[in-house]
């Protein structure tokens, strides 16, 4: 098989992306970026923004899992947003990610059991809050190891559970405060307004 | 500490401004962007800004519509005309909802609006306010870029960027929703600054010389290169530096439907029109050149029929501006990012001087065949009823091609676009990506203030007509020279072609009835005059052409005569139908 078919069927997969969006902080970029999905009617699995290292600037981080030539084109899309300054996107091997999940057990049955105790601790948890009526634990990890404590904490009365989205750091970046100053230019250099097409041997993906 | 240093900066270089509304900064804000015409209606929550442009007649050419779309079709024939920006004025709730066909075809085919709503207090916002309306929600995923003011002291910077991003770029709509207080408040106005620069936004591509070296290679080295056009060439202004191109390459060329005019209709090189209805030649042959040259076209599925057929054998070479355009639908070989007015030029100067006789004689046989089995019946037939074709030929005659010619949407639009001559860049108006029915009327009415010294002739079917037809209130009032050309086959032709040959004649729901087309023009003030013989036909549109104004000519075609050839859906290009 030649090196472009196994390109192709590597294109075709569905996999799991992890897209990286920096966006100005501006009222109505959430909503811009996720009609960009929805209009095509995928599934966000996860979505979560927050403050990047930049003060003003926002970082989103946005899970699905599509083929590459999907991801490729919403990724054009999404740049193509005005107050969109870059988008990354990026497989599970190129990304360090991490979701946080909290738990909350009836604090008597934590008392009571010893045991439990110790499954929380085998499963990296903390806790948060100990009340007298219940008690929060939290534990940070991927999807497998956050579901794996709800099995676990099941038998003993679990209240309530909530997971965070994925928050994920590429791990080829070097970070977006110097790409900013560029962009902060008139004209901007040819490493900013990258044209993607040169750029496939990279481990980061970019537009 | 901060405080004190403001005081000493104020104190050494006073600024000079001056206290106005924020109406008054917005209309400054159109004048210092070059904006002489606005089309728009008024209501309660942009009455501030109505009531400020009462001072600014002189300055500004308002045009009250009959309906915000209408508005909204009449920027965008002004804005294609001119190569300007299109500028609207509406109020909110159901103004702004009126606003969304308009803003959706601009935003498809990409023309340059600004417009302006006016909302509710900011006070108000989200409390289910009379004519409240959520109208950034509503337009987002038709607008470029949308913002909502709620201070009068964004308003200069907001139009600023409006501007900017409307025009740059792939241009586009885009809207300013203004609440009512910011239309009344007053506040330092320092006066106008054009943008220029937006960090999260890059309109101008980096040329990368690599591509267009690979791309000079590829055409240097074709044997049967062929080129599709698009209106990204009349939206970069680059007209000459394409001519210079295809003149230096000796490549044939074809035009998608807004691309029409960006060479004029009988350069030699020029083959014809591309997709479900255009010529025979160029759908063949896409499928086999060996070389095909994309210039500012995004290969929409009118065009490319059945994609997993489409010039499959060829290299492909996209010229584009927006990247997001590349490898969208059709893969490219060599994507040449960038402005074509940029590109074009320097693919030129790499491109070998070359004529391709033979391959352009395979067009020429096409050509041939075409008009022997198919466009000679149409545009000269001897007998039998009146072919939309032939109106349109006979209009060629008498214009020389000199006319713009906005059409509306349906067989009359295919018709006259495909035979519709064009001896210049900007005479074709009419609605691609959207196919919005009722375009027709108020687009002319735009094309006549962006090109006064142009005659402007609206090709429009019955049904189209019925549309916008309110519209006629607004050519009445400002005395708007636009000749009103009717192509009545009784029928929503279009949908009847389909239904004929794919559902079996089911004619479901197309047979529409019309009013007394000349009479309701009278009614406005409107000459007019119904044709429905042949001997008529010419002395008719010369009267149309030679009245001093505006005049509605309706002419009685055949009613079920089909528009060919035709791609039918799912087809490949090459299996094009002749009949
Ligand atoms: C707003 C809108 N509604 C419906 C359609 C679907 N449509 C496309 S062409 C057509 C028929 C147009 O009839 P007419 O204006 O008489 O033009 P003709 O095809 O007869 O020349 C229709 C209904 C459309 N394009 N736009
Ligand atoms: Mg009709």
């Amino acid at each position: 098989m030649s090196n472009s078919q196994d390109l192709e069927l590597a294109n075709a997969k569905q996999q799991e992306f992890t897209i990286t969006v920096y966006t100005e902080n501006q009222i109505g970029i959430l909503n811009r970026i996720a009609i960009i999905f929805s209009r095509r009617k995928i599934n966000i699995e996860s979505l979560n923004v927050s403050p990047s290292e930049i003060e003003h600037i926002h970082r989103f981080n946005i899970l699905i899992t599509e083929t590459e030539e999907v991801v490729r084109k919403l990724a054009r899309q999404i740049e193509k947003q005005i107050d969109v300054l870059k988008v990354y996107f990026n497989t599970n091997e190129d990304i360090i990610w991490q979701e946080l999940a909290l738990y909350k057990v009836p604090t008597d049955t934590i008392v009571e059991k010893v045991l439990v105790e110790r499954l929380l601790r085998e499963n990296g948890a903390r806790a948060v809050v100990i009340r007298k009526d219940y008690t929060v634990f939290e534990t940070t990890g991927h999807r497998t190891e956050t579901d794996k404590l709800i099995e676990v904490l099941q038998p003993y009365g679990l209240i309530e559970f909530v997971r965070s989205a994925r928050v994920a750091i590429i791990k080829d970046s070097e970070g977006f405060n110097s790409k900013l100053r560029e962009f902060e230019r008139l004209d901007p250099g040819q490493d900013v307004i990258e044209n993607e097409f040169l750029d496939q041997e990279k481990n980061v993906f970019t537009m | 500490m901060d405080t004190l240093q403001e005081v000493t900066t104020a104190l050494t270089e006073p600024k000079k401004t001056t206290s106005v509304t924020g109406s008054v900064a917005l209309l400054e804000g159109l004048i210092a962007e070059g904006t002489d015409t606005i089309f728009g209606y008024p209501g309660g929550a942009i009455m501030p800004i109505y009531d400020a442009i009462y001072d600014y007649k002189e300055k500004l050419n308002h045009i009250l519509v009959r309906h915000e779309q209408g508005a909204t079709h009449a920027a965008q024939g002004f804005a294609r005309t001119s190569g300007k920006v299109g500028v609207v004025f509406a109020t909110s709730g159901p103004g702004a909802t009126n606003l969304v066909t308009g803003l959706a075809d601009a935003q498809i085919d990409s023309t340059p609006l600004v417009c302006i709503t006016g909302q509710v207090f900011a006070h108000l916002l989200g409390t289910d306010a009379f004519q409240e309306t959520d109208v950034i929600n509503i337009t987002t995923p038709v607008t470029k870029w949308n913002y909502q003011v709620t201070d009068a002291n964004e308003i200069p910077a907001a139009l600023a960027k409006a501007f900017y991003i409307a025009r740059s770029g792939r241009p586009g709509p885009v809207l300013i929703d203004i609440t009512k207080n910011a239309q009344m408040q007053l506040f330092d106005y320092e006066g106008y600054t054009p943008c220029n620069h937006i960090r999260s936004y890059r309109p101008r591509p980096f040329v990368r010389n690599e591509y267009i070296e690979q791309a000079a290679a590829l055409i240097n080295s074709a044997k049967k290169p062929f080129i599709l056009f698009g209106q990204g060439i009349l939206l970069g202004s680059a007209e000459a530096e394409f001519k210079a191109f295809v003149e230096k390459s000796g490549i044939p060329a074809a035009w998608t439907i807004l691309g029409a005019g960006a060479i004029p209709t009988d350069h030699p090189l020029n083959v014809g029109m591309l997709g479900m209805h255009g010529n025979y030649g160029p759908n063949v042959q896409t499928n086999s050149c060996d070389v095909l040259i994309a210039i500012g076209m995004r290969f929409d599925d009118r065009v490319t029929g059945r994609l997993d057929k489409y010039a499959k054998q060829a290299k492909v070479i996209h010229l584009d501006i927006d990247p997001a355009e590349i490898d969208k639908n059709v893969k490219a070989d060599v994507p040449v990012w960038g402005d074509c007015k940029e590109t074009l030029p320097l693919l030129t100067k790499l491109v070998t001087e070359k004529t391709h006789p033979e391959w352009l004689a395979e067009f020429k046989q096409f050509e041939k065949i075409e008009k022997e089995e198919l466009i000679e019946k149409e545009l000269n037939p001897q007998s039998g009823e009146l072919t939309m074709g032939e109106v349109i030929n006979q209009l060629n005659i008498l214009t020389k091609g000199e006319a713009i010619i906005v059409s509306d949407v349906g067989q009359h639009q295919m018709v006259a676009c495909r035979y519709g001559k064009l001896n210049t860049t900007r005479l074709s108006v009419t609605s691609g990506g959207l196919g919005t029915m009722g375009f027709g009327l108020p687009a002319a009415i735009g094309a006549k203030f962006g090109a006064p010294n142009r005659t402007v002739v609206a090709v429009i079917g019955d049904g189209g007509f019925q549309m916008t037809l309110q519209e006629l209130g607004t050519i009445m009032q400002f005395g708007v020279d636009v000749k009103i050309l009717i192509l009545n086959n009784q029928f929503l032709g279009m949908v009847r072609q389909w239904q004929q040959l794919f559902n079996e004649k089911r004619y479901s729901f197309v047979d529409i009835t019309s009013p007394d087309f000349v009479k309701l023009a009278e009614s406005y003030y409107i000459a007019g005059k119904k044709v429905t013989e042949r001997a008529d036909l010419v002395g008719s549109l010369e009267q149309m052409l030679q009245h001093p104004g505006s005049f509605l000519l309706e002419v009685m075609v055949s009613k079920e005569h089909n528009v060919f050839p035709m791609v039918p859906q799912g087809c490949s290009v090459s299996e094009i139908r002749l009949k």
